[in-house]
């Protein structure tokens, strides 16, 4: 354990003393106060557009940074030849991930930690009213980009930047709209095309599933077994991810 | 179990390159043996393996077939790794960190507890002279630091195997005394050293045997001296006073810096011939000194002979 420790503490150090998170964080801040302005061009349901506006900022940007910082976590190691020191450690190349991993997530914690405080404030400031959906909405963005990062590991593992930037985006995208897919393959006359649609539907990753936003814009309630049940499907799935990628990770050459 | 540091049996290494995937072989079949305490000088041009078998020792990278084992255990096993302490050629490390920062970080990498990591990071730094840039991040440091914290961090497990891909790269003369030492200083240990280094005088002043590798294939083994001969080759006479250089047995190969003529014999007849005759025309002798090949002459005739054959087997 003390070796995933000593990889995640190194790696949320490297992400602390990097200057592209703090702009990335800086532009978030910016455009969670910017709905202020954004809600007074709006005619009607002040409240629903900030709230609204403020979730869609934190999860955009915690969206960018898991994918670019996440990409570059494994590759910087290799190109950087960083990692010629570690592997030839007495570390087992899955631990390597996993550290990198969870010193990603523990970044990402971060700021989301910062971009809700400065969310919560510009809601009081404005009078734009908490709903009791907003926690259980800004935790499961939380997961859905553990889930994002695992995906962005993986191609990060074994592509380019370029290459992995294009799957992990794509992936993403997809698993946005992964729930869509399944209700148009159940709308086929087609078994086949059922039966794919529903496989597909079970590979890839359902992110739709962490979306709260509505919910909290509009002060709906959330279960708690949801929320759960969310929380422990994106585990689950990023585990999964995990052991694929320290699979293809094991076996790599470091040229 | 053999009591060697380091075997290899056969190690073949293949890289795939190119759109093609074209076959590349860096390593032809390796049969090393690295005996326990003693420094082993790796040895060879650019492109003749030499990474790509440290890479290998150390895991980095898998051999296309062929097998090996450190210190008894099997290549780029958990439990050989925990022996070896490695520095990688031009070694690129996380520069936001100090230096005791990266030394705890490797330190923990090997499982070692806060107060053994200090103990060994206050026993390290002076030992290559950075106790003072101890709170200093690595971005600020020079190459020559950053090879020496580089030594020191593979150091911190105390290694019974320490493997150093071209140690000396970019450092000043002093720099390189103080590598030299470390590694006279860890086989006084009984720490056996395998290094890679185009430094020939390094390798040649500090290991016990050396091995030559040229285009992926192990050349030749063994002592300096079994490798060049313990024969002197020439002898270099350095006479001053002469005006008339005619008629002297041997021509003058060159003068110095204070005017005297250095010349070259094959033998001591020759020599004595010539101080005899430079004697009697009332020259003066400065110097003689006999001179035996150098490992750096010795690598390249070898080198020079492989490079000839393939091009001869080539035209064939």
């Amino acid at each position: 354990m003390i070796r995933i420790w000593a990889i995640a503490v190194n790696t949320f150090r490297e992400a602390v003393r990097d200057k592209i998170l703090y702009s990335l964080l800086f532009f978030a801040l910016v455009m969670i106060a910017g709905s202020v302005l954004i809600a007074d061009l709006t005619i009607g349901e002040y409240g629903k557009i900030i709230r609204d506006v403020g979730l869609a900022a934190i999860s955009i940007f915690g969206l960018l940074i898991a994918v670019f910082v996440g990409i570059g976590l494994i590759y910087k190691e290799i190109e950087g030849k960083t990692i010629y020191t570690i592997a030839s450690k007495p570390v087992p190349r899955w631990q390597f991930l996993v550290g990198k991993y969870l010193g990603l997530l523990a970044t990402l914690a971060t700021e989301i930690t910062i971009m809700a405080i400065a969310y919560l404030v510009v809601l009081k400031g404005m009078g734009a009213g908490v709903t009791s959906a907003m926690g259980p909405a800004i935790w499961l963005t939380f997961v859905e980009l553990a889930v994002v990062t695992a995906i962005a590991i993986l191609f990060g593992a074994f592509t380019s930047p370029m290459l992995s930037a294009f799957f992990t985006i794509g992936l993403t995208l997809i698993g946005k709209m992964s729930q869509e897919l399944r209700l148009l393959g159940q709308k086929s006359e087609s078994d086949l095309v059922q039966i794919l649609t529903e496989l597909a539907y079970r590979v890839l990753p359902d992110l739709a599933r962490f979306d709260l936003r509505n919910e909290a814009s509009y002060g709906l309630e959330v279960e708690w077994e949801y929320v759960a049940y969310a929380t422990g499907y994106g585990s689950a799935y990023a585990a999964a991810l995990l052991v694929v990628s320290s699979i293809i990770f094991r076996f790599r050459d470091f040229k | 179990m053999t009591g060697a540091a380091i075997r290899t049996e056969g190690l073949r290494k293949v890289y795939r390159t190119g759109f093609l995937r074209r076959e590349f072989v860096a390593l032809h079949g390796l049969d090393l043996t690295v005996n326990r305490g003693e420094v082993f000088g790796l040895i060879g041009p650019n492109g003749a393996g030499k990474t790509t078998t440290l890479k290998m020792l150390m895991g980095l990278n898998a051999p296309t077939s062929g097998q090996g084992w450190i210190l008894d255990k099997p290549l780029g096993s958990l439990e050989a790794l925990a022996q070896v302490g490695f520095l990688p050629e031009r070694p690129y490390f996380y520069d936001y960190l100090t230096a005791t920062e990266f030394l705890h970080f490797y330190g923990q990498l090997h499982g070692m507890t806060k107060s053994q990591r200090t103990h060994k990071i206050d026993e390290l730094l002076p030992l290559v002279h950075m106790e003072r840039a101890r709170n200093t991040q690595l971005r600020k440091f020079s190459k020559g630091m950053l090879q020496r914290v580089g030594i020191a961090q593979a150091l911190m497990n105390d290694p019974s195997l320490v493997v150093l891909d071209e140690p000396s790269s970019g450092l000043d003369p002093m720099g390189r005394m103080l590598i030299r030492d470390i590694v006279r200083g860890l086989k006084r240990n009984g720490t056996t050293v395998l290094f890679c280094s185009h430094v020939l005088s390094d390798v040649e002043e500090v290991s016990d045997r050396v091995g030559i590798l040229i285009g992926g294939r192990l050349q030749q083994v063994g002592t300096v001296e079994e490798l060049v001969g313990d024969q002197e080759s020439s002898i270099e006479i350095v006479l001053g006073g002469l005006e008339d250089l005619e008629g002297l047995p041997l021509a003058p190969q060159r003068s110095n810096a204070r005017g005297h003529q250095i010349f070259v014999a094959d033998d001591h007849e020759d020599a004595r011939a010539l101080v005899t005759a430079a004697l009697a025309r009332g020259g003066e002798l400065h110097g003689y000194h006999s001179r035996r090949e150098s490992l750096e002459q010795h690598f390249m005739d070898e080198a020079t002979a492989v490079d000839r054959l393939e091009r001869e087997e080539g035209a064939r």
